[in-house]
C-alpha cells in the first residue's frame, strides 16, 4: 500500500503474573501496518489477538503485566510511552472500537456529549463547532436524523446503531490507525453487512489504516488486505488475503480454513474439525505450540520456529512451520482441492 | 443427518397457530400498555428423527418459540401436540413424564452449568429426580461422559475445570441422561470457537444417528444450520417467512428476506466474495410491540408493493415441502405459482390472494 509503514511491531511479548503461574499471552509478535491497509488478526479465544490490540492502546498496563519488544507508531514508541504521552495519542492517532457496543458507551450521558468530550480533549474547538463535527460524523457512519439523535442516550439505540456511534467516536479525531476488536460479532448478519460496508467506505474516503481483530474468516475475506493468523500467543502465519486463503503454509491455518461450514459448497457428511484444544498459556509445548494437535508433527517440531519467509518467491508471506514448502502444499489438500488439516470423517 | 428418511417419520411435534404475546405493564396500577408480539401465529410439524433448523436474527422469536414448545412458558394461543398428546395446557404434574422425552441444550456453556456442582451431580441430577437407583446413576453418568467424548474420571470435577467446548459436551450429556426423544438445541455452538464448533456439531450428528433423536436446532448462523438440518424455518418478527428442505433454501430462496440473509453472509473465500453481487438490506427490524400491518418484512423489502402493506400473505406451498410467506416470491416460475396452494400452516389472519409473478428481468432481486 505504501512504502513507509505506519505501525511497526517488533518481537512484542506480553506476560501476566497470576496465582497459577506466568501467562504468556503474547509471544514474539511482529508485524507492519501500512497506510490505509486493513490487517486482519485472526485466531481463536486465547490466541492473544485481543491482548496484542489492547497493548498497542496501552490498555493492558497493570502491575502484574510485563512487556518486551517494541511497537512504533510513525516512529514513536508505544510500549514505553508514559501514560501522558499515550493519552495524547489515544483517540487522536490510534483509536479502538470494541466487540460489545452495549458496555463501551457510558449509559448516563447523551452520545453527543460523549463524542464532544473526546474531540475537545484533543482539539481546542468551541462547543458548537465540536457539535457540528459530531453531526457530520454521525451522518458519515449512517445514522439517520443525526441532528436529533445526537441528544439520545445509548439505550435508545439498537446494537447496530450503537456500534455506528462507537465508530463515529473512534473516528472523531481522524486517527491514522483504527483498531476494531470483533466489531460485528455481536451483530446480526444484515447489520454486519451494513457495518462492514461503512468500514470499507471509510477506509477509502479517509485512508485510515485498520487492524481488524476477528475469528470470522468470512468477515476477513470481505474486508482485509493482509492477515496475521495467531495461535497460542504467536503469529503462526502472515501474508496477503489471497496467500493465506489459497496458499496457506501453517497446518493450523489449514485446520481453520477447513473447519468452516460454507454455504456455497456441497455439505460434507461431517464437518472437519481440529482435534484437541489449544494449550494452556502457562505451560506451553516446546517449539511449535500447535504440535500436540497437528497430525503432521515430525522430529523438527520441538525446535523453536521463527516467523520467517519460507517460500522463496513470496516476500511477506511468513510462517512458523518446519515442513518443507512442497510437502505442505501436498499435505494440506484433503479432498478434491479442499484445504484442511485432516480428511473428512477423521475422528475428532 | 438421514436427510432422505427423516421427513417420512411419524409426527413428533405438531404446532398449530402458536402465539406468544408478552404484556408490557406500565405505571403504578400495572396497566397493560401493549404487547410484545414475540411469536405471532406459527405452525409446523416436526417429524421423528428429523432436524428442523430455526433461524433468524435477534428478536425474531426463535428462542421464545422453542421455549414455548418445551412448555417453559405458556402460549398465548394455539395448540402444541407432542407425540399425539395435547400438551398446550398440561399441568406441571402432567408434564413430568413428558419432560423426560424433551430436553434442551443452552447457548452459553458458562452460564448453563451450576458452578458449585460437580459433573456427577449435574448429569446425575435429572436421573435422581426421576427415581433412578444411586449406583446405576454413577454408572450411567460415567457412560454418558464417555459417550460425549470426555473421560469417566472427570465425574468429580467442577465446571470451571473445563473449556467451553468441553462444557458444551457436559450440557449435551445432561440432556441425554433421561434418553429423550426430542432435544431443543438453542444456539448450541454460537459461543464456541470455529474449530470447536465443528467438534460439537459432529458429536450432535453422531448422537442423533445412534439414538434416533429428533432435533430443533435454533441458530442465527445459516452456515451451521445448513450443515445439520433436514428442513429450515426462517423467522422474522415472530413469523415464519420460509419453510423449506435445507438444500433448497440455499439454492432457491423464495422469500426476499431469506435471499437478503444469505446474501449478507460473507463467504470465507476472497475470490468468490468479490464475484458475488451482494444485496445489503437497509434499516433494522421494526419493533415487535407494534409490528407493521401486512407482511412484517415490507418496511425493509426491496420488492414491497401496496398489497404487502395491507394484506398478510399466506404461507404458499410450492411443492416438495417448500413454503414461503410472500406476495412477490423470488426464484419461482409462472407455472410454479399457478401450481402453488395456500398451506394450512398459514397464519389465520392471512389473505387468500395468490402470489404474483415478478419478471426477474424487470425487477431483479
Amino acid at each position: 500500500m505504501s512504502t513507509q509503514p505506519l505501525l511497526e511491531v517488533d518481537h512484542l511479548k506480553v506476560d501476566f503474573r497470576t496465582d497459577e503461574g506466568l501467562v504468556h499471552a503474547v509471544d514474539d509478535v511482529s508485524f507492519r501496518l501500512g497506510q490505509s491497509e486493513v490487517l486482519a488478526v485472526v485466531g481463536e479465544s486465547g490466541s492473544g489477538k485481543s491482548v496484542t490490540a489492547m497493548t498497542l492502546m496501552g490498555l493492558t498496563r497493570s502491575p502484574n503485566a510485563r512487556f518486551e519488544g517494541s511497537a512504533r507508531l510513525r516512529g514513536q514508541e508505544l510500549i514505553t510511552a508514559s501514560d501522558d504521552e499515550l493519552r495524547k495519542l489515544r483517540g487522536k492517532e490510534i483509536a479502538m472500537i470494541f466487540q460489545d457496543p452495549m458496555t463501551s458507551l457510558n449509559p448516563v450521558h447523551r452520545i453527543g456529549k460523549q463524542i464532544v468530550e473526546q474531540i475537545q480533549a484533543h482539539d481546542d474547538v468551541s462547543d458548537a463547532e465540536a457539535r457540528d463535527r459530531v453531526v457530520t460524523l454521525l451522518d458519515r457512519v449512517g445514522i439517520p436524523r443525526s441532528r436529533e439523535r445526537i441528544d439520545s442516550y445509548p439505550h435508545e439505540f439498537s446494537g447496530g446503531m450503537r456500534q455506528r456511534v462507537m465508530i463515529a467516536m473512534a473516528l472523531s479525531c481522524d486517527p491514522g490507525v483504527l483498531i476494531a476488536d470483533e466489531p460485528t460479532t455481536a451483530l446480526d448478519v444484515t447489520i454486519q453487512a451494513q457495518i462492514l460496508r461503512e468500514m470499507r467506505d471509510l477506509r477509502e474516503r479517509t485512508g485510515t489504516s485498520i487492524i481488524l481483530v476477528t475469528h470470522d474468516l468470512g468477515v476477513v475475506a470481505d474486508i482485509a488486505d493482509r492477515i496475521a493468523v495467531m495461535y497460542s500467543g504467536r503469529i503462526v502465519e502472515t501474508g496477503t488475503l489471497d496467500e493465506i486463503f489459497y496458499d496457506p503454509q501453517h497446518p493450523y491455518t489449514w485446520g481453520l480454513l477447513g473447519s468452516i461450514a460454507r454455504i456455497d459448497r456441497p455439505r460434507p457428511h461431517r464437518l472437519p474439525s481440529i482435534p484437541g484444544q489449544p494449550p494452556s498459556l502457562i505451560d506451553r509445548p516446546e517449539g511449535c505450540h500447535f504440535r500436540p494437535r497437528c497430525r503432521h508433527e515430525f522430529e523438527d517440531c520441538p525446535k523453536y520456529p521463527e516467523l520467517e519467509g519460507r517460500i522463496g518467491q513470496a516476500p511477506g508471506h511468513d510462517d512458523r512451520c518446519w515442513l518443507p514448502v512442497e510437502e505442505k502444499r501436498d499435505r494440506r489438500v484433503v479432498a478434491d482441492g479442499q484445504i484442511g488439516l485432516e480428511a473428512e470423517g477423521a475422528t475428532a | 443427518m438421514s436427510a432422505a428418511a427423516a421427513p417420512n417419520g411419524d409426527a413428533m411435534l405438531d404446532v398449530e397457530h402458536i402465539k406468544q404475546h408478552f404484556p408490557i405493564r406500565r405505571g403504578i396500577l400495572n396497566t397493560v400498555a401493549g404487547h410484545v408480539h414475540a411469536v405471532d401465529d406459527v405452525s409446523f410439524t416436526l417429524r421423528e428423527g428429523e432436524t428442523l433448523g430455526l433461524v433468524g436474527e435477534s428478536g425474531c422469536g426463535k428462542t421464545t418459540l422453542s421455549r414455548t414448545l418445551m412448555r417453559l412458558i405458556d402460549p398465548t394461543a394455539g395448540r402444541i401436540t407432542f407425540r399425539g398428546r395435547d400438551i398446550t395446557h398440561a399441568s406441571r404434574r402432567e408434564l413430568r413424564p413428558v419432560r423426560t422425552e424433551m430436553q434442551m441444550v443452552f447457548q452459553d456453556p458458562y452460564a448453563s452449568l451450576n458452578p458449585r456442582k460437580r459433573i456427577s451431580q449435574i448429569i446425575g441430577g435429572p436421573l435422581e429426580l426421576h427415581g433412578v437407583a444411586r449406583d446405576e446413576i454413577a454408572q450411567r453418568t460415567a457412560d454418558l461422559l464417555e459417550r460425549v467424548g470426555l473421560q469417566r474420571e472427570h465425574v468429580n470435577r467442577f465446571p470451571h475445570e473445563f473449556s467451553g467446548g468441553q462444557r458444551q459436551r457436559i450440557g449435551v450429556a445432561r440432556a441425554l441422561a433421561l434418553e429423550p426423544k426430542l432435544i431443543v438445541l438453542d444456539e448450541p455452538v454460537s459461543a464456541l470457537d470455529v474449530s470447536i464448533q465443528a467438534q460439537i456439531v459432529n458429536l450432535l450428528e453422531e448422537l442423533q444417528e445412534d439414538f434416533g433423536l429428533t432435533y430443533i436446532f435454533v441458530a442465527h448462523d445459516l452456515s451451521v444450520v445448513r450443515h445439520v438440518s433436514d428442513r429450515i424455518a426462517v423467522m422474522y418478527l415472530g413469523r415464519i417467512m420460509e419453510l423449506s428442505p435445507a438444500e433448497q433454501l440455499y439454492s432457491k430462496p423464495i422469500h426476499p428476506y431469506t435471499a437478503a440473509l444469505l446474501s449478507a453472509i460473507p463467504i470465507p473465500d476472497p475470490r468468490e466474495n468479490r464475484r458475488r453481487d451482494r444485496i445489503v438490506v437497509g434499516g433494522e427490524p421494526p419493533s415487535p410491540v407494534d409490528p407493521p400491518p401486512g407482511c412484517v418484512f415490507h418496511t425493509r423489502c426491496p420488492r414491497a408493493q401496496d398489497i404487502c402493506r395491507s394484506e398478510i400473505p399466506p404461507l404458499t406451498d410450492y411443492g416438495n415441502g417448500h413454503l414461503a410467506h410472500c406476495h412477490f416470491p423470488l426464484n419461482v416460475t409462472r407455472e410454479e405459482i399457478a401450481g402453488s396452494t395456500k398451506s394450512p400452516l398459514s397464519p389465520a389472519a392471512s389473505g387468500d390472494s395468490q402470489p404474483q409473478y415478478v419478471d426477474p428481468e424487470l425487477h431483479p432481486a
